[in-house]
């Protein structure tokens, strides 16, 4: 099999794939902290958050992440003329459009993933027996103190496995981003497929070769953290 | 609106009443502050004008652009799942068998269509069926991508169904003298049915969003890219794509009753009760499945109303 | 022993073609390789007599069609065939038989503005269906006898080969790798690649004023590529999936450019008209031709003159004008077929 397009200096593949894994990270901490938010308001006592979170979740669950990355870039940012980067007059725009590509990327994924990420937590929370909750409330702690002190870190160390699970699924949704062109590997194995089509094998066997390196570790990972930290009952 | 009981937080106080009152009214007051220059930037670039908005109205606009996209989407969805249960359940019973060489090369198939992206298989797809057939077919592609994702991920619903059945049917059906494959055609797999019946309801949703990744690259017409065709020829692309949106989420929210349904009706029903839960968050990617099978039941820290 | 040296080279022949074809590969490589097989054959039997390398060739020829290839040249009993055919014009033009019996399917594109659009309500609108239309009524086949068929770029020559179209009118530019499998009559348009702006844009006055600018085009395609390579280095690239989206951003601003061929260009810009130009400076040619069956002389001969006949009448310019017109399109001088 034929893989001298390796050596093509056209086809960059590291840059495609440390992009991805740009990508994955910042969308990663962005769902995190704004999926233990809304996993927050969906349990709190005050019943417009608990709705907002509601109904948040469930509308950003099942929109198609096509449909929310596109219309970050198409609706958001080409239409309502919302800028996430600056440009510069007089200096090739390339550095401005993919900063803002990118950025219209990662926020897409962010208002996606979270919602994946305060399920998660929530049935965490679920896991955590009542009488935890209940000795929390018996001594006197306020409701952030309980969720804070006592349920969110048992709650966490419980689903740590499905949040490698939302990780990895992160991970191989950033391929979506190439709706919008950002430079991923999706993209780059369009362009390839284009140009070396009759080597279109080789192409898919590294492409994938890259994302199993990506998600395989990702997943040992986490499972060996879910075991390491799984609450003894 | 009557003050619930929780474990989390007691039946709010006066004082806890007032908290709450004014964070309701703080977060109720930023929401309508977002929602309100949410408007403002809309009706200043005209995308409140009823112009944009009539084509919805319009007969021919749902027959030529929507109602095909949609038709379009659900066929991808509904024969891809036809075609990915059987090959799922060769997969998941392949992974559960003793012998190694069966098990094996199962589970390496299995961790490999995992861990590859949507996108990427239906790209391979597409050009495979064109360089074996010399017809370029957007469907085709589409259908064998999530045919050879959710395969995979169907083995391991499958797999996990069949883990749950329980251990004394096993027992009992080795005692009176079943093999390997009756004991899995007549006692664990139509048992194992209806325990993972909701999450390949569940997996659906999946399916069907995962349809919209062929309008990309692939250039297959289901729904978001027909109404992208659409909203160039009416000059509305935001009305559009809200429409599609609804469209989306009252689809994928029906499918999620159901499966919720589902659920409910066959774990009453008599039996050891045990369902495969998919984890919601895992919905995309069914490492947990792996795992472990929740048992359902235990009521948790959220539930106790 | 010259039997000897025939049969290893017949057998050679026959055992490379089946590799070839096992391996899956392109019909083009399997032509190519059973031609320059065969041409090993010819070459190993050099100096035996005639009728020895002619059995060689036929028998070369019978691997090469077992290859599915369009056409083998190693055989001169075929090559009388077609000549003794041309002549007997209807007869083997697939063309002019449908086109006496009323009926004929063209090929054009559904989703390209101004050259090849089905429109909501099933009609069907554009450049290339006028001229599809026009041929057709030379050859006989009034407008309602037309079947159009969707042809997407990738399977325009499968779709000939397979004989499921008489002929194909879809932005077809004639190459020299597609001459080797199909026909082409024409050309009926020279297009030339071009950039898109907004009516009032007064910066952008051709591909070397990109500089510093954004340019639309759609992932996967040459043009953006090169405008960046040959003019203007310093060109910001934002690729869609789709041209529409890449005029929907065009109109709101949020890029300067869209780039591919003009004629397509001006299909797009004539959908809004007023908002959108040409900017007129074209750059890298392309020449549209129809497409048809390889080997169909007589069909390809009647086209070109039913393109002929339309320059001269003046249909040309204007269905020029009532297509892509609306876009503020400069018609050019039209181009001389069969050249």
């Amino acid at each position: 099999m034929d893989f001298s397009f390796l050596s093509d200096p056209r086809y960059d593949v590291i840059g495609a794939f440390w992009l991805t894994v740009q990508l994955t990270f910042w969308s990663a901490i962005g769902s995190f902290i704004l999926g233990v938010l809304l996993a927050a308001m969906r349990v709190s006592p005050v019943p417009l958050m608990r709705r907002f979170g509601g109904g948040f979740v469930n509308v950003m669950r099942n929109i198609p992440l096509t449909l929310i990355i596109i219309m970050m870039s198409q609706v958001i940012a080409n239409q309502l003329g919302v800028r996430l980067a600056t440009r510069e007059a007089g200096v090739n725009p390339q550095a401005f459009l993919d900063n803002q590509n990118f950025r219209l990327a990662v926020v897409g994924f962010i208002l996606y993933t979270s919602t994946f990420v305060c399920e998660a937590i929530r049935s965490g929370i679920n896991t955590v027996p009542a009488g935890q909750a209940e000795a929390a409330r018996a001594i006197g702690l306020t409701f952030t103190q309980v969720l804070g002190i006592v349920v969110l870190p048992q709650a966490i160390r419980a689903v740590i496995a499905p949040l490698g699970s939302v990780l990895i699924a992160l991970t191989k949704n950033t391929t979506v981003a190439s709706a919008i062109g950002v430079a991923e590997a999706a993209v780059l194995m369009n362009t390839l497929i284009e140009n070396e089509a009759d080597k279109f094998t080789a192409v898919f066997l590294v492409i994938a070769a890259g994302f199993i390196i990506l998600t395989l570790p990702t997943g040992l990972l986490f499972g060996a953290l879910a075991e390491r930290n799984a609450v003894k009952r | 609106m009557s003050d619930r009981a929780s474990v989390l937080y007691d039946i709010p106080g006066p004082k806890a009443k007032r908290l709450n009152l004014i964070i309701s009214v703080l977060f109720g007051i930023a929401l309508a502050a977002l929602v309100w220059w949410v408007l403002s930037i809309l009706a200043s670039k005209d995308q409140l004008e009823s112009a944009k908005w009539s084509p919805f109205l319009e007969g021919q606009n749902w027959t030529t652009y929507l109602l095909p996209g949609l038709w379009a989407t659900l066929q991808a969805a509904v024969v891809s799942v036809i075609i990915a249960l059987p090959i799922g359940a060769l997969l998941g019973i392949a992974r559960l068998s003793e012998h190694a060489w069966l098990r094996w090369p199962a589970g390496v198939v299995v961790e490999f269509f995992r861990s590859i992206p949507v996108i990427i298989l239906m790209l391979f797809a597409f050009q495979l069926w064109f360089a074996v057939l010399g017809v370029s077919s957007p469907f085709a592609a589409v259908v064998i991508g999530l045919v050879l994702y959710n395969g995979s991920v169907l083995a391991e619903v499958v797999r996990a169904g069949i883990l749950a059945v329980p251990r004394g049917q096993t027992e009992a059906a080795l005692a009176i003298g079943l093999n390997k494959a009756q004991l899995m055609t007549i006692v664990l797999l139509p048992q194992a049915v209806t325990t993972m019946l909701p999450a390949v309801v569940s997996q659906l949703v999946v399916i069907v969003k995962d349809t919209a990744l062929g309008g990309i690259l692939v250039g297959y017409v289901e729904l978001r890219r027909a109404a992208n065709t659409s909203a160039s020829f009416y000059g509305n692309l935001l009305p559009t794509y809200v429409v599609v949106a609804l469209i989306y989420i009252v689809i994928n929210m029906s499918l999620s009753t159901s499966s919720q349904y589902l659920e409910r009706r066959l774990r009453t029903r008599g039996g050891g009760g045990r369902m495969v839960k998919i984890d919601d968050a895992a919905q995309n990617d069914l490492m947990a499945a792996r795992q472990r099978v929740e048992v359902v039941g235990v009521p948790g820290v959220d539930e106790v109303r | 022993m010259r039997l000897r040296k025939i049969a290893s080279a017949v057998a050679g022949a026959a055992a490379l073609t089946l590799v070839v074809t096992g391996c899956g590969s392109s019909a083009e490589n399997a032509v190519s390789s059973v031609t320059s097989a065969a041409a090993e054959a010819t070459s190993a039997a050099g100096s035996v007599a005639a009728d020895a390398t002619s059995a060689v060739g036929s028998l070369a020829s019978e691997a090469g069609s077992a290859a599915s290839s369009a056409g083998s040249d190693a055989s001169s009993a075929a090559v009388s065939a077609t000549s003794a055919g041309g002549s007997a014009a209807a007869g083997n033009s697939k063309v002019l038989t449908d086109a006496k019996n009323g009926k004929l399917v063209v090929g054009i594109k559904f989703d390209q503005p101004g050259l090849g659009l089905k429109n909501p309500d099933g009609t069907f609108t554009g450049f290339d269906v006028e001229v599809a239309k026009y041929v057709a009524d030379q050859l006989g086949v009034p407008a309602d006898g037309i079947q159009f068929k969707e042809s997407k770029s990738a399977e325009r020559e499968g779709l000939i080969e397979r004989g499921e179209v008489d002929y194909i009118a879809a932005t077809y530019s004639i190459t020299d790798t597609r001459k080797e499998k199909v026909d082409f009559a024409g050309p009926y348009f020279i297009a030339a690649q071009d950039l898109l702006v907004k009516s009032d844009n007064t910066s952008i006055t051709g591909p070397e004023a990109m500089a510093g600018k954004i340019l639309c085009s759609v992932t996967g395609s040459t043009s953006a590529q090169k405008v960046k390579d040959t003019y203007a280095a310093d060109v910001a690239l934002q690729e869609y999936g789709t041209y529409t989206e890449c005029v929907e951003a065009l109109r709101a601003g949020a890029v300067d450019a869209v780039t591919t061929d003009d004629v397509i260009l001006a299909g797009y810009a004539a959908q809004y008209p007023g908002e959108l130009k040409l900017v007129g400076k074209g750059f890298s040619t392309e020449n549209y031709g129809i497409g048809l069956k390889k080997g169909d002389t007589a069909g390809t001969e009647a086209i070109n003159a039913a393109i002929q006949s339309m320059i001269d009448d003046g249909s040309w310019k204007k269905a020029l004008e009532s297509t892509v017109g609306p876009s503020g399109f400069a018609i050019p001088a039209p181009p001389t077929p069969g050249s």
